[in-house]
């Protein structure tokens, strides 16, 4: 140990000048790699993540996912149909040209004319009928119906500068040439692979941030990115690892941020169909009944599951136990739901009821390279299953292969994690009848399916007075849940490591931000 | 002439059952649609996506388009990256390669004069390099990777532990062994990939020394009164040189394809990299392209190793000649 401090005191002396950056400038570790700076190519968070330094939006996402005046001062509803945005003054662009609505307009319109994005931003513009450019500095919406979260979704679309980006391909982005916001960081240069240049705008209209120059280096698997903070090769990390994080929490040259992500974990149950693929008498043939259709059976199996253990041991203390769809403080949690208790007894009184005294068996599909642990959570959940006599067998696979088989519905149980900033938004796709023209239940292969559930949610997506609002998405959570539509498990805890000089503000939707990193000593972020 | 005509066409034959497999299979995991399409996304969405990425129309057909752009040198834009697959791909290839052939380099240069010390001397430094070569074979690359950059980044922090240095364009080729720095990055990947091919040149080098100072044409050299160096050098070396650049050719394609972990461990902006990406996302375009690519290097450099036979040995040459 000694000599290995005393050669380290010899090598800083020799390459100090490489190992310290410069005390202005700060290098982050990414752990998704960003495929294009077009911010309206295809939406994905690794790209949304880069977008944010040099793109603004109308409305932003403060730390705790609630909507803060970005590009827009303010807005308001003036019709149940019609939203009215006040931009802020003197907004610059990085080429000096000055913010209109006309940009807006413009960058509102830009999603729907790109043709070949697997993931594209039209979610967010679609339900605008008109956009009307009431002067240079106000904008008019109007949507087909009475539409509340309107102002959520102006949260994901960036605003380009209509000059630099009329006609502009997404080439044209990553060369730098279309590159022009009106975001916290100007864009220096791309490497395709490796890292991102930034530098600061200095005539930013918000809070100036602490960094002159920012390297964005993407280091995506998860031993090599930790290695680049205990090397000093970058400043802060993303993702940490969680076999790590105690390690370094000892360790006095670091600093752990941590907080609840949106991320919400939750089983998905075939309840609809008389029959299911995975389900099977206790001797393993197939069942001709298919019990997951039973409330009964859904409450047994939710109580079943010991959430304390489960994020305490297998989770490793990254997570806590889950009552929503959604993370607290978000809209639509409801503060009085609880985590459904662990009540093994319970839920084999339940299972006797619901005329399954011995049981059943079952298969639980998940994927193994998504969520946090997400092949031991899948053997806990099982094991849980087995002991109130519900023979649970585990399949995990890639979630390449997961996610398209899930939602056709090949399963009879599967994990899935949902990150939402909105309840009523989340539940009209995990709960809603599925209806694919209007894009209710995307991701309700389930079958859930309750009258009163779906009449919640079209008042609470309808209203646009939020405090009605929060009340009509809490209800209809409330009431999907008592039908067990899913059995939420556990919110995800996110994690960001860096150098002991270094604070970050965790945020809740799980980005990181060059520009919400401080120092310190001085407690700015 | 009529030799390498065959060959090509044989060549093409391999590229052509490659493309139908990779794209059947990857059609067979899924549709990158339900992976990256909005968890809002209604129908229409949908269908414009799908339709947007020519996704709609039967299979057989989408292979059909595919064949008919690959035939114009077009093999289709990458789904997630939305640019053209082959330059996306022949971007990152300058770093594949310089770390590949560094990494060659790395083995010749240790490999061959620890092997041909190895195999003139029966003593305990012999033995320790038989037993280098040993390890060098049963060790995991990833885990001499992460054990290599504890040791060199994190402890001792000599080297950077990932990442590609700064590069400078030769030609329009991107390369980052012109500087210091570039080297510091370069040397703690290019070590990991190298050190399976040091172990095997050593053995491969060790038996053919070993076996050569026995032959008639050994003793022969020694008779005359060559100096045991001469022998050596000249003699003994240039005999060793069939079998030694046979294997370097099949281990330059191999050390191609296994640079996709030591990239992964390293972070370095290689093609590997790209193709691991790609198939997390399922983006067809990028994944045949890449693997076309690389088979078509497989099939040139072993086109390459058959000519350079006709060089070195003067006797095949005359006999390929008369076929």
């Amino acid at each position: 140990m000694k000599f290995r401090h005393t050669l380290l005191v010899l090598l800083l002396g020799a390459t100090g000048g490489l190992l310290s950056a410069r005390a202005a400038d700060l290098s982050i570790g990414l752990a998704a790699d960003v495929s294009s700076l077009d911010p309206h190519y295809l939406n994905v968070a690794s790209n949304v993540a880069v977008a944010s330094h040099l793109f603004d939006t109308l409305v932003q996402i403060d730390a705790d996912g609630k909507l803060t005046p970005g590009l827009a001062e303010s807005w308001k509803a003036v019709s149940p149909t019609i939203w009215e945005f006040r931009l802020r003054k003197g907004v610059r662009f990085h080429d000096g040209s000055e913010l209109t609505a006309e940009d807006v307009a413009f960058s509102l319109d830009r999603p729907a004319t790109i043709l070949n994005s697997p993931g594209p931003f039209t979610p967010f513009t679609k339900l605008i009928v008109e956009k009307r450019v009431v002067d240079a500095h106000t904008l008019r919406l109007t949507t087909a119906q009475p539409y509340g979260p309107l102002p959520l979704d102006m949260a994901s679309i960036f605003v380009v500068s209509k000059k630099a980006a009329a006609g502009a391909t997404t080439e044209d982005f990553n060369s730098g040439k279309a590159l022009i916001g009106c975001g916290p960081y100007k864009f220096v240069r791309f490497r395709r692979g490796e890292s991102i240049e930034l530098t600061r705008n200095e005539t930013y209209w918000g809070p100036k941030p602490a960094w002159e120059k920012v390297d964005l280096r993407i280091i995506s698997a998860d031993a090599p990115r930790l290695a680049a903070l205990l090397a000093g090769q970058v400043d802060a990390i993303e993702n940490m690892p969680p076999g790590d994080i105690l390690r370094l929490k000892g360790d006095t040259r670091f600093r752990i941020e941590q907080r609840v992500s949106w991320r919400t974990l939750f089983l998905q149950l075939d309840q609809a169909r008389e029959r299911s693929p995975y389900v099977t008498d206790t001797a393993g043939r197939p069942l001709d009944k298919n019990p997951l259709r039973d409330p009964r059976v859904r409450l047994a199996l939710s109580k079943s599951i010991d959430r304390k253990a489960l994020v305490n041991s297998t989770l490793e203390g990254l997570g806590i136990p889950a009552a929503s769809v959604v993370a607290p403080g978000i809209l639509g949690h409801g503060e009085t739901l609880k985590a459904e208790v662990y009540d093994p007894e319970g839920a084999k009184k339940l299972l006797r009821e619901a005329g399954y005294p011995e049981g059943f068996g079952l298969t639980l599909h998940g994927p193994n390279n998504r969520y946090i642990n997400d092949d031991q959570v899948l053997q806990t959940v099982a094991q849980f299953f087995s002991r109130i006599g519900v023979k649970t067998k585990v399949e995990a696979m890639p979630l390449a292969v997961y996610f398209g088989r899930l939602r056709n519905a090949s399963f009879s149980i599967g994990l899935l994690g949902w990150g939402s900033l909105a309840g009523d938004f989340a539940l009209r796709n995990l709960a809603g009848t599925a209806d694919p023209a209007s894009g209710w239940g995307t991701w309700n292969w389930g079958g859930y399916n309750n009258p009163q559930v779906d009449a919640l949610l079209h008042s609470s997506l309808a209203s646009v007075d939020e405090k009605k609002r929060r009340q009509l998405a809490e209800d209809a959570i409330a009431l999907a849940l008592k039908d067990q539509a899913l059995i939420p498990l556990h919110h995800q805890i996110a994690t960001w490591a860096m150098k002991r000089k270094l604070r970050y503000l965790p945020r809740v939707d799980e980005y990181t931000f060059a520009h919400q990193f401080g120092n310190a000593a001085s407690g700015a972020r | 002439m009529n030799f390498l005509l065959r060959r090509l066409v044989h060549g093409g034959i391999v590229l052509l059952a490659m493309s139908l497999l990779v794209f059947a299979a990857v059609y067979a995991i899924g549709s990158p649609v339900d992976l990256l399409v909005d968890p809002n996304a209604d129908a229409t969405d949908r269908e414009r996506v799908i339709r947007g990425l020519g996704l709609d129309r039967p299979l057989p057909l989408q292979y059909l388009l595919f064949l008919k752009g690959a035939l114009s040198g077009n093999l289709g834009n990458s789904f997630i990256y939305g640019t053209p697959a082959i330059p996306l791909i022949l971007s990152r290839l300058p770093a594949t390669l310089e770390l590949a052939l560094s990494a060659l380099a790395i083995a010749v240069l240790v490999g061959l004069p620890l092997g041909l010390y190895a195999g003139t001397k029966r003593n305990s430094a012999s033995r320790l390099i038989e037993g280098f070569a040993l390890l060098g074979f049963s060790l995991p690359t990833f885990w001499i990777g992460l054990m290599l950059i504890l040791v060199f980044a994190v402890d001792l922090q000599w080297l950077p532990p990932g990442g590609r240095g700064p590069t400078y364009e030769v030609f329009g080729i991107e390369l980052s062994c012109l500087s210091r720095e570039g080297w510091r990055h370069l040397l703690l990947p290019a070590t990991t990939l190298a050190l399976f091919n040091i172990a095997l040149l050593i053995r491969v080098t060790r038996s053919g020394v070993a076996d050569a100072l026995g032959r008639d044409y050994v003793r022969f050299a020694r008779s005359r009164g060559l100096g045991p160096a001469h022998i050596l050098g000249v003699h003994v070396l240039r005999n060793l040189m069939i079998p030694i650049i046979t294997l370097l050719g099949l281990e330059f394609g191999s050390t191609v394809a296994f640079a996709v972990v030591t990239e992964s461990v390293f972070g370095w902006p290689g093609m590997g990299k790209l193709l691991i990406d790609a198939v997390g996302t399922l983006d067809r375009p990028l994944i045949v392209a890449y693997l076309l690519l690389t088979t078509t290097l497989f099939v040139a450099v072993n086109l390459l190793i058959d000519v350079s036979y006709g060089l070195l040995d003067p006797r095949l040459r005359r006999e390929s000649g008369d076929a």
